[in-house]
């Protein structure tokens, strides 16, 4: 699983240009920072009130207890890093200053709608930031398991409540990558453990693959 | 004339009656003003509505066994002191989940950037706030945290939902610098819902970890203006871990 993890994770570090702006969901995406090149300079916003997030703080004399990531953790920051407040945050998120966001799913239908806020009838959190960055970010990256014990995840039509509508761009799973195009889901890269076949069985909405489907490569 | 703004934690929530609506700073507990926090818990108010970002921590939470006691709104949680929250998140204390599942509280989600403009909303005297986020998911069809449908409005071919503004009995924020007269900095990541909620309601008060005399410190050095802030609290501790 956690090779599963990792493999995802290194994919979507290949998504980053030098200088892009991101911020990262809880799970999978915050693996992704270890495997960005050291030539790839990113900036990571984190909602809760700045950009330059660095690494989680590991040693208990080196806190500053006023800053924590959005999850709460303790955290180091870059030489450039801004604090601002939630509203200027989200300004940023909302008014498209963010080169990517990558967040986990739920679901995901073939038309780019999200659900990965709420599971009705189960214990409750709340979408903190997730509504908002995923209207906001100009390219909003799933990064996910492909299926959750065997179910599917990736959908015709999302059952669960939405986080966003048509909002999702690419899907990145251990099986391979996806992008969400107007003619449907287009598979451009397969993992080579995998086939066509195993791929659209896993997957519960048709699949199109690229003319050009390439490998999706772990190095 | 009232340029000494500093009270007691005690007499800031000398206000603060049983039903009252408040609106408190911070993200999950950095930022929160414990002082004033303590001072409603040893008041004990009941069936407050508590509009702020998440529920703080439960004991026992969060990592490096740093949570030796609960921190921020957790210890009003604890006292069952809310009847009602209006948040962005509430997933991470427990409390929160135990006492919707017991009947006991409520609650209205909130995005988290909508949060913030709703209530600079409510301290600016805008009449709303025009947001593409939540449109298509249960933010667009559920009603807003005082029973009212949303609308949504088009404008030059773009869909956006209205969201009102959000006021407060009282505000209490957390302060990291702050003069006798109000005008306050809040460090680092403390900023948080602590700026857009200033002036969001009858009564902003704010507890500072430092107090310095006025025009001890280049006015640049503040980033809230004072006059928005009704009382000034002294001595508000740093986090212990």
């Amino acid at each position: 699983m956690a090779d599963i993890k990792e493999r995802i994770a290194k994919r979507v570090a290949k998504e980053f240009k030098d200088g892009d702006v991101v911020n990262l969901g809880i799970g999978i995406p915050t693996l992704v920072p270890k495997f960005i090149p050291d030539d790839v300079v990113v900036t990571v916003h984190s909602e809760n009130g700045f950009a330059g997030l660095d690494t989680t703080v590991t040693e208990l004399d080196k806190i500053n207890v006023d800053i924590i990531d959005s999850g709460g953790a303790w955290v180091n920051v870059v030489p450039r890093v801004k604090y601002f407040d939630s509203a200027t945050s989200f300004g940023i998120i909302r008014g498209g200053h963010l080169d990517a966001t990558v967040l986990g799913a739920m679901q995901v239908a073939e038309n780019g709608d999200l659900a990965n806020w709420i599971v009705p009838g189960k214990k409750v959190a709340g979408m903190g930031g997730a509504m908002d960055l995923v209207v906001g970010a100009k390219k909003v990256i799933i990064a996910m398991t492909h299926t959750q014990k065997g179910n599917h995840k990736i959908l015709e039509k999302c059952t669960l409540p939405l986080t966003g509508e048509k909002v999702v761009n690419l899907i990145i799973t251990e099986m391979g990558v996806m992008e969400v195009r107007p003619e449907g889901l287009v598979v451009t890269e397969l993992h080579p453990d995998y086939t066509k076949e195993d791929i659209q069985a896993a997957t519960g909405c048709k699949l199109i693959f690229a003319d050009d489907l390439k490998v999706m490569e772990e190095e | 004339m009232a340029i000494n703004k500093v009270i007691t934690a005690d007499e800031a929530v000398a206000g603060v009656q049983d039903g009252m609506t408040l609106a408190i700073g911070g993200f999950l507990g950095t930022g929160t003003p414990e002082c004033i926090i303590d001072a409603l818990v040893r008041k004990g108010v009941k069936h407050l509505t508590v509009i702020a970002n998440d529920g703080g921590f439960a004991e026992g939470q969060p990592a490096f066994g740093a949570g030796k006691t609960s921190r921020g709104i957790g210890k009003l949680l604890d006292a069952h002191m809310i009847d009602h929250v209006v948040m962005s998140h509430v997933g991470v204390n427990p409390r929160l989940n135990e006492q919707f599942a017991d009947g006991s509280l409520t609650y209205t989600l909130v995005p988290q950037g909508t949060l913030a403009e709703k209530l600079r909303a409510g301290a600016f005297g805008l009449g709303g706030v025009l947001t593409p986020t939540g449109l298509g998911t249960p933010m667009e069809t559920e009603k807003d945290e005082l029973g009212r449908d949303k609308i949504t409005i088009e404008i030059d071919g773009k869909r956006f939902l209205l969201e009102r503004p959000l006021r407060a009995d009282s505000a209490f924020l957390r302060a990291s610098v702050a003069d006798r007269f109000g005008n306050f900095m809040s460090a680092k990541a403390t900023k948080n819902f602590n700026y857009p909620m200033a002036g969001c309601a009858d009564h902003t008060i704010i507890a500072t970890e430092k107090l310095v005399e006025i025009g001890e410190l280049d006015p640049d050095y503040f980033d809230i203006a004072g006059v928005l802030v009704e009382s000034v609290v002294e001595g508000e501790p740093v986090w212990q871990i």
